[in-house]
Parts: C-alpha cells; structure tokens; sequence
C-alpha cells in the first residue's frame, strides 16, 4: 500500500479494478472524504445497506476516486433515528444520493434539502423499502414537489413533463424564465423507478444479469458488464481472456451505436433533417450487424456471469473489419458536411455550455467531462483489462458546449473503431467461458465492486453479501448522477428553444438514475 | 454545402427492403370506426411508463428511413389531444400511473392503446412490485398488445400497417 493514503487501513477490494475498502466511524468518514476531496478526490457513488441481521446496522457508502484509485469507505449510521454526518458541502454530488437514502433507507444526515428524491407517491415517508422488514408500500396520494422558486419582475416558470414532447423517457423539468432566457433549471426524478435493487437482492445471479441488462436499455452492455464484474470477484471467476477481449469489443460497439443515434437526433433537433436520416440508417445496419452477430439489436444478454454468450468467427471477424471502414469512411464525410455546415454550428457553437471548473466540483464524469476538457474515464483512470492490452485514445475537448460533445462524439466514433480493430487483431484463442469456481478453495469475498466506461460514463455495480449464501444487495450507480445537475447549469443563462440540443447533446439516463 | 447535395444526390435506397424480413405474428383487431375516423393518418402519442428506454430506441428507430413509419401515415404527436393512438412502454412505474391515466383521458374518441414490449403486456423481467404496477392494461383499457424485449421496429411497422388498414 501507497503510504500517500491519507486515512486509515485499506483493504483491498475483490475485482478487477483497482479498488481499496475501509470501514469507520462517522467522523472519520467525514474526515476522510475532506481529506480525499482537498487532494484532488471526487465522490463516485453513495448508497446505502440494510446489514442489521448480521449486526452491522445501516451502513451508508461513499465510492471515492482518487489518484488512479477507488476507495469505499464506509460507516455505520448513528442508530434511534438513523443519522450520518452530510458530505454534500464536501461534495455537491452527494446531495442526491443523500435524499434517495432518506426515502429508500431511512437514512438521514443534517443538514440537508428535506425534500424525497426517488419518492413521489408510491410508498409512505415512513416506509424504506431496501429494509429488510419493508412490507410492500402503502400508495400515498400525490403531493406537489416545492420546487425552488426563482422571484423577480417578469420571472415565471415553464413546466416540462414527466411526458415529454418527444419519443423519450419520463421526467420533469421546472424552468424559471425571463422571456426566452433560462435563470434556473431544476429537474426532478424518480418518475421512472422499478426498485431494480430490492429485486436484485432476490435474484440468483444468472437472473439478475437479465435484469441488470434491463434497467438502462441504451446501457445493457456496461451495466451487465459491471455486474458480471462483481459477481466474478465475489464467487472467484477467473475470466478467459478471449471472453475479456469480447466483452471489450461488444462495449465499444454499444458505444458508437448510441453515438450515432445521438448525433442524429441532434441534426434532427437542429432542423438538418438530413443528417438524422443518415445517422439514422448508419445506426440501423449497425444494429442489425449486432443481431446477426449477437442475436440481439442492442446486445441483450450478450455478457454472462463468467463470460460472454457467443463468439466471433473468422468470416465474422473480417466481416466487422469491413464494416467498420465503411462506417468511418461514411461518418468522415458527414462530420465534413456538418463542421462546415454554418446554420448548424450557429445552434451548436456556445450552447449549453459547461465549465472544467463546473465539472470538477460537481464530479461530472464521462462523455459530458471529457467534452469540457477533464479526462474522465474508467478505461484510462483505472486501468484493468483487456484495455490494458489495448491502444488507447482519450479524444478531448475543451469548449465544453454543445459543439464540444458533438465533436468529442465524432472523436470518440473513431476512437472506438480503432479499439475494435485493435481487439480484433488482438483476439486471442481460447474458452468463451470461466470454469465454475473452486468454492471450497476461494474465500468468499464479502464485497466486490465492479465497474465500465458506457457510453454515459462509468457504470458501477457494487456487491455486498452478509452472512452466508443468498441474500445481497446490489447497488447499482449510472454516471448520470453526477451530470444531472451539470445539465441544469449548462441550461442556466440559455435560450428555451435550445434546451432539446443541450439535453440531446448529454442524454441522461432516466430509468438507470431512478432504478 | 456542395458536399450536402453532393451527399443527398448520392445516397443510395437501403440494400433489403422490408418485405425481405418475415412479419410478425401480432394480431391487431381495428374497429372499421376507427379506421375511417382516422382517414389513413394515424397520429401516435408516446408515453414511457417506466421502460428501461429499449423500446424507446426501437420505437424511434421505426421511424427512420430504413422502416419509415411515415409512409404509412403515422406521425407521432407531442399531446394526447392530437393522438388517435397511445403507444406505452414499461411496466408502469407507480409514479407515472397518474401521467399515464391523464394522457388516455385526455386523448378524444375513438381511440386505441397499445401496450409496446413484455413489461407494457405484463410478461417482461420488471414484475410488479411496491413501485410497479406491472402491466399497462392494470392502468389503463389495452386494445393490442405488442410483445418483444424490445418489440422490434418490424413489429410496430406491421401493426401500424394494420390499424391503417393498408397494404
């Protein structure tokens, strides 16, 4: 161990990323995350676990990254009412996560914004359903959410969902507005939650993966990915590395899948209708190739706890590397058409624009950081494999606008072609498939924690088992956390009619923030 | 901007056409009401009620030009009151039941709802629980049920076809 830590004894944690656990009391908790944060550490992740049956009582976890490392640090809430010390003036980021601990664990810390987050009306304010002793929920009626109100001559509010105008998933926006210019946006979510994680607790693995698979559907590579990953290491997988090289490869496909389908919408978005037909039908030949190759058009069950489902042949193999120089002979000539495309750029240029600064107190991550010049990325961050074996780009820009994240788009296309072809030529021979672990040589790890750069950003799944065989609790965490309210400051000062380009130009997830 | 028309000009019609892939086997019962109410125009209103967004994706992706919805009439509309058709996904998350009721109220007669994917008909991985109520035809009056994980852009392509009545 690095002696540059600066807090209390770490374990490591099971997984391939390289991760280190410790458990402490509430102030040290506190402590440490001050510490972390002043030395250049962000919060990854909080969430909470229902561990009173084996005695450990309500534990609240902070995932922190630090230095090419990742540090679970967890404590134990104060009991009678169950209360932790707030971080979210350490980290703004832990602000959300705090509430949905409120209404998921009872869980409280002050102070904080007193308002329910994943809460609506589905269950009581005094119910939690990942306690173990949650009965079931007993429906309230719908109350109205206090949004906060902007005042001053001329402000009024336009609100926005949970349906919205077009063909996407359900939430509210509350814009306060002077005219056309947008002082204030506040999201609210939840509208799309499946208790995804009180079900994951119930299931054997070999389900949960579908289920894991289903909670983000523009994700189901990165989140199975990221659950396969902690299941691993909790039960002692020991992963094939032709299964590793194929995992990579079908992540980077579901990476420029989403690209492309983004990029179009964002021409549509513009009035280029043009450009939406052509991403359009690029998207389309893409996704059937994963059908015939994967029998799936969004690669679905493709991953498996222990390795993937099916593999690549020859004719395959040759097949995708055509592909993909036509792809990329087809999107050069649409990135051409677009940069120069001046009525387009006009849209693009200096909308929505978010700041280095922004992004790192807000612990933005992935696509939507890397566009304003902080490199945020699990692949580089914390190298584990096969992209160690692999020639990586980390394409960057630094505008941070709307412009920005459709070039960093672009950039991150041929990025991905390029691993492809790299995985491709690296594709080693070999099983598709762990053999089934040795239980009775492999400690059972207590805690794993897995982790993949989607397309969003970095994916986690964090696995705890207490006492004994079946019962665990999965949490899962999407990046769109982090980014969330990194799309309410892009929108802030803006015009209304650009919102749709700033929210296509990120894409948040819904149904993977709301689980 | 030469490039642009260069482009256009340039663009070639898709390799298969539809016709090459077998069509589903979705029965879709249209009462001749509605068929004539809508006139071969069938205006789709949306309404994710808690799907992972996989269906959405297969939903959009019917619209492009390689399915092209369109040509069959259908458009999608940004309010129920403009819609002949509501089109839900997901297993309705307790917290969209009032949204999802408010936007069949609102639609005029005659109307259809189609429940899009497993977790819409009830059959999907999400089951009902303390945040679900499980299936769209619990909120709701169903009149087709499309079943998929997700459906797949054929399927509402062809059951699209069907309601509009045409060949």
């Amino acid at each position: 161990m690095d002696d540059s830590f600066p807090s209390p004894p770490l374990a490591r944690v099971d997984g391939p990323l390289p991760a280190w656990m410790a458990t402490m009391d509430g102030d040290s908790w506190r402590h440490a995350c001050a510490q972390y944060q002043s030395r250049g550490g962000r919060l990854a992740a909080l969430w909470g676990t229902d561990a009173r049956d084996c005695g450990a009582g309500l534990l609240v976890h902070a995932l922190l990254a630090w230095n090419g490392r990742l540090l679970w640090l967890t404590t134990a809430a104060h009991p009678m009412p169950p209360h932790y010390p707030d971080i979210s003036d350490i980290f703004p980021a832990a602000a959300r996560p705090e509430r949905a601990l409120t209404d998921l664990l009872g869980i409280d810390c002050r102070p904080h914004d007193p308002r329910p987050w994943l809460r609506h009306n589905a269950w009581s304010a005094h119910e939690f359903p990942l306690r173990a002793d949650f009965a079931g929920g007993t429906q309230g009626a719908d109350t109205p959410y206090p949004f906060t109100p902007v005042g001053g001559e001329g402000v009024h509010e336009i609100a926005v969902g949970p349906i919205h105008a077009g063909t996407i998933e359900p939430g509210h926006f509350r814009f306060s507005v002077v005219g056309d210019e947008v002082l204030r946006l506040e999201s609210r979510l939840g509208y799309a939650h499946k208790g995804a994680e009180k079900r994951l607790a119930d299931l054997a693995p070999a389900e949960g993966i579908r289920l894991a698979g289903r909670i983000c559907g523009d994700s189901t590579v990165a989140y199975a990915l990221a659950y396969a990953m902690a299941i691993e290491a909790l039960d002692g997988h020991a992963i094939p590395a032709r299964a590793q090289g194929l995992r990579a490869l079908l992540l980077e496909r579901e990476r420029i899948a989403n690209h492309l389908g983004d990029l179009g919408a964002l021409c549509g978005d513009a009035g280029l209708a043009f450009g939406q037909a052509q991403f359009g039908l690029l998207k389309e030949r893409w996704l059937q190739t994963h059908h015939q190759m994967f029998g799936h058009r969004y690669l679905m069950d493709s991953i498996t706890i222990g390795g993937v489902a099916s593999d690549l042949g020859t004719p395959e193999c040759r097949q995708m590397e055509t592909e993909l120089a036509g792809l990329e002979e087809e999107v050069h000539t649409l990135e051409d058409i677009i940069s120069e495309h001046a009525g387009l750029q006009e849209r693009f240029l200096d909308t929505g624009t978010v700041s280095a600064e922004q992004v790192l107190t807000h612990n933005g991550v992935g696509m939507a950081a890397r566009a304003a010049g902080v490199l945020r990325d699990l692949r580089v961050e914390f190298p584990h494999a096969p992209y160690t074996r692999l020639n990586m780009e980390n394409p960057l820009r630094t505008q941070g606008d709307v412009a920005a994240r459709v070039a960093l788009r672009f950039a991150e296309i041929h990025a991905a072609a390029g691993l492809l072809r790299d995985i491709l030529a690296k594709l080693p021979q070999g099983p598709l498939q762990a053999p089934a672990p040795d239980k009775t040589q492999h400690t059972r790890a207590a805690r794993a924690l897995g982790g993949a750069e989607g397309w969003r950003g970095e994916v986690f799944v964090t696995v705890e088992r207490y006492g004994g065989d079946g019962l665990h609790r999965v949490h899962i965490h999407d990046p769109s956390w982090q980014n969330w309210p990194l799309l309410e400051l892009a929108a802030t000062d803006g015009l209304v009619p650009d919102f749709p380009l700033i929210n296509k130009s990120f894409n948040l997830a819904y149904s993977g923030h709301d689980l | 901007m030469r490039r642009l028309i260069k482009r256009i000009l340039t663009t070639g019609l898709p390799a298969a056409r539809l016709s090459a892939i077998s069509p589903p086997q979705e029965e879709t019962g249209a009462p001749a009401t509605f068929r004539s109410a809508v006139g071969g125009a069938i205006a789709v209103r949306h309404v994710d009620a808690g799907s992972c967004n996989a269906c959405e994706l297969e939903i959009l992706a019917a619209d492009n030009i390689y399915y092209n919805l369109a040509r069959l009439g259908v458009h999608f509309v940004a309010s129920p009151r403009h819609a002949d058709v509501l089109l839900v996904t997901g297993p309705v998350s307790r917290h969209m039941v009032t949204a999802v009721r408010d936007a069949y109220d609102a639609m005029p007669a005659p109307k259809l709802v189609l429940a899009f994917g497993d977790c819409a008909a009830g059959c999907g991985i999400h089951v009902s629980n303390y945040a679900t109520v499980g299936r769209v035809a619990d909120v709701i009056p169903v009149d087709i049920v499309l079943s998929g994980c997700p459906p797949t852009p054929l399927v509402l392509v062809e059951a699209m076809r069907r309601l509009a009545g045409k060949k």
